[in-house]
């Protein structure tokens, strides 16, 4: 009676004990119990003495005497109970008394070194995606009276600015973007060769990427591109019949037919860095798996990488619960192929499971969704900067000039709302430290704000983290080598 | 750790850590506290009682504690820094339990 007082005095809903459970999601793979910690991102494999006695104390309390007991029922002597618990509560997987939250992940030095610019080379672009986040119904962007093409002034001070920012990385890394990228070619070389020569004067290595539509890509730009081993990602939905229902020209005539023979010849000459597809998900284009065997097999992307639309939650080509569903349903297909390709020690291109292992290898936890307004930021063709280019052009989200530099008060305005500690709703989330709450600008577009939680993707977001749990606690059973090749840190 | 095994980067760095704090400091962990001989469980010299309020329960003559306080225990206790200013604060004192007497205060 008297425990049962205590627990009612100090406000237990249940259990008689000082003892809970602390913040983790438990999980199962090749038959062994794992779990993730929320506090840190770390990946445990537990025995069957620590799941028997998690299993007890989970949704309740214990007292430190029944911990021993339900170890002690096990056969095991109360030093070897001590010893448990005590492994235990050093990892907070258990905790004494009102579980404390975790500590946020630390906010980032306020002279966080800069790693990478996305230059806005121009804000035109040749098609006219019905979807597109630029030119589509929730743009951002305000280019009115601004310049559409990037100079080579600007790019050079945009350079010059990624340079002395870099502090002491020893390697950073240019991406050119649009609009439609080619549209502006010659910068592309003017921007090479100049940043190559600045960055040899530092004594830093530079690399670079592209986006583009694929549409201009000719035979002397693609030698360009491997000569110069810059890495490309084309925007492409899939197969004529998909790829022609939004990626069309102002006339309305579908891009497939003009850039298939380019892709492949694309595909065939550039041998330097891998070819990338990124799809783009919305009404009527779910079928995950048929866009992705088209890709890869057909024409032969190296990475295929899926993403659904970024609305406001009411444009006709959002993609409703039903087709989220069978989103949902080709990620787990592609993500069976993975495992099987990866138990046989072989890389498969379905770049949404690459890119999460890759950051549950390392542990990473998150402060920040991404990394705009941190290591990288956006440059827009009047050379204004922003967090990432998806805020190109945006009046509302300058954050400086690449003449005068950073503006450092809207960049930690943007960053005290980006923390994944001034996110409510993910507090008690257990996939925040991948998540953090969720890309800024889709917030943005879908909230008014670049701070809060992209609510409308959580539980798709915790099924695919879980996903991608079981697919790492496999291979850390089955094939723990392969696993070693995502260790290194992505980027440099 | 015996029972979490580590499987991925940021959980080896956790077990890293683990491992070191267990190597710190011994006195008063877990499972096993270590209680030196003589010791008392109040932190106020002179007034070292047992558990029943008295003195007859403690294992040693309270004097006692003065030597091991400082000696077998690191507990930041009060008596002089033998090892760095004071080291011979206690040359008046061959006998704990009889010459407790002659202990000084000392000035830095």
């Amino acid at each position: 009676m008297n425990l049962v007082q205590t627990s009612v005095l100090r406000g237990d809903a249940a259990g008689t004990g000082d003892f809970r459970q602390g913040e983790y999601h438990a999980f199962e793979a090749a038959g062994r119990p794992y779990l993730y910690l929320v506090g840190a991102g770390a990946v445990f494999e537990i025995d069957p003495a620590v799941r028997a006695l998690l299993d007890r104390i989970e949704g309740t309390s214990l007292s430190h005497a029944e911990m021993v007991a339900v170890l002690a029922a096990r056969g095991q002597s109360s030093a070897e109970a001590e010893e448990l618990i005590h492994e235990l509560r050093q990892v907070r997987v258990i905790e004494n008394g009102r579980a404390l939250p975790a500590p946020a992940p630390e906010t980032p030095p306020a002279n966080f070194p800069l790693q990478a610019l996305v230059l806005n080379v121009t804000n035109q672009c040749n098609l006219a995606c019905t979807y597109c986040y630029e030119f589509g119904a929730d743009k951002i962007a305000t280019p009115q009276g601004k310049p559409k093409y990037m100079t080579k002034e600007t790019a050079r001070a945009s350079v010059d600015l990624l340079l002395a920012e870099s502090g002491p990385r020893n390697a950073v890394h240019i991406t050119f973007f649009g609009g439609e990228t080619l549209m502006n070619f010659p910068l592309l070389r003017d921007v090479v060769d100049y940043a190559n020569g600045q960055a040899a004067v530092l004594g830093k290595a530079i690399t670079y990427s592209l986006t583009t539509n694929a549409t201009l890509l000719t035979d002397p730009i693609i030698a360009f591109l491997s000569d110069n081993a810059i890495g490309v990602t084309v925007s492409i939905d899939g197969p004529a019949e998909i790829q022609d229902r939004h990626r069309v020209y102002r006339s309305g005539k579908g891009s497939y037919a003009v850039i298939e023979p380019r892709l492949r010849a694309l595909i065939a000459s550039h041998r330097t860095r891998a070819v990338t597809a990124r799809v783009t998900l919305t009404e009527g284009v779910t079928d995950v798996v048929g866009i992705y065997r088209h890709l890869k097999d057909d024409l032969g992307f190296h990475e295929v990488g899926f993403a659904p639309v970024t609305q406001s939650g009411e444009r006709d080509y959002a993609i409703d619960g039903m087709g989220m569903d069978q989103v949902l349903a080709g990620f787990h297909a592609l993500a069976d192929e993975w495992l099987d390709h990866a138990l046989r020690g072989l890389m498969h291109g379905f770049s949404n499971v690459s890119e999460t292992i890759g950051e549950l290898i390392q542990g990473v936890n998150k402060s920040h969704p991404c990394g705009a307004a941190l290591g990288l930021m956006g440059v827009s063709p009047s050379g204004d900067l922003s967090p990432c280019h998806r805020f190109t052009d945006a009046d509302t989200h300058t954050m400086g000039h690449v003449s005068s530099g950073i503006d450092r008060t809207a960049q930690k305005d943007f960053l005290d709302r980006g923390h994944v500690e001034a996110k409510y709703d993910c507090q008690t989330c257990w996939a925040r430290p991948l998540c953090a709450g969720g890309c800024h600008h889709e917030a943005f577009v879908r909230y008014g704000d670049t701070g809060h939680a992209n609510l409308h993707y959580c539980d798709w977001i915790r099924e695919w983290t879980d996903r991608c749990l079981h697919i790492y606690g496999e291979l850390a059973a089955r094939n723990p080598s392969f696993l070693e090749r995502f260790a290194e840190r992505k980027g440099l | 750790m015996k029972h979490l095994k580590p499987i991925n980067q940021k959980a080896r760095r956790i077990d890293d850590l683990v491992a070191s704090l267990d190597e710190d400091v011994v006195a008063l962990q877990q499972p096993r506290p270590h209680v030196p001989m003589g010791c008392t469980l109040s932190f106020s010299p002179g007034w070292e009682v047992d558990a029943s309020g008295g003195t007859a329960g403690l294992c040693q003559p309270v004097e006692r504690d003065i030597y091991d306080c400082y000696v077998t225990c690191f507990w930041p206790v009060q008596v002089p820094d033998h090892v760095n200013y004071s080291p011979d604060w206690a040359s008046n004192c061959a006998s704990a339990t009889k010459d407790w007497r002659n202990l000084d205060l000392v000035f830095p």
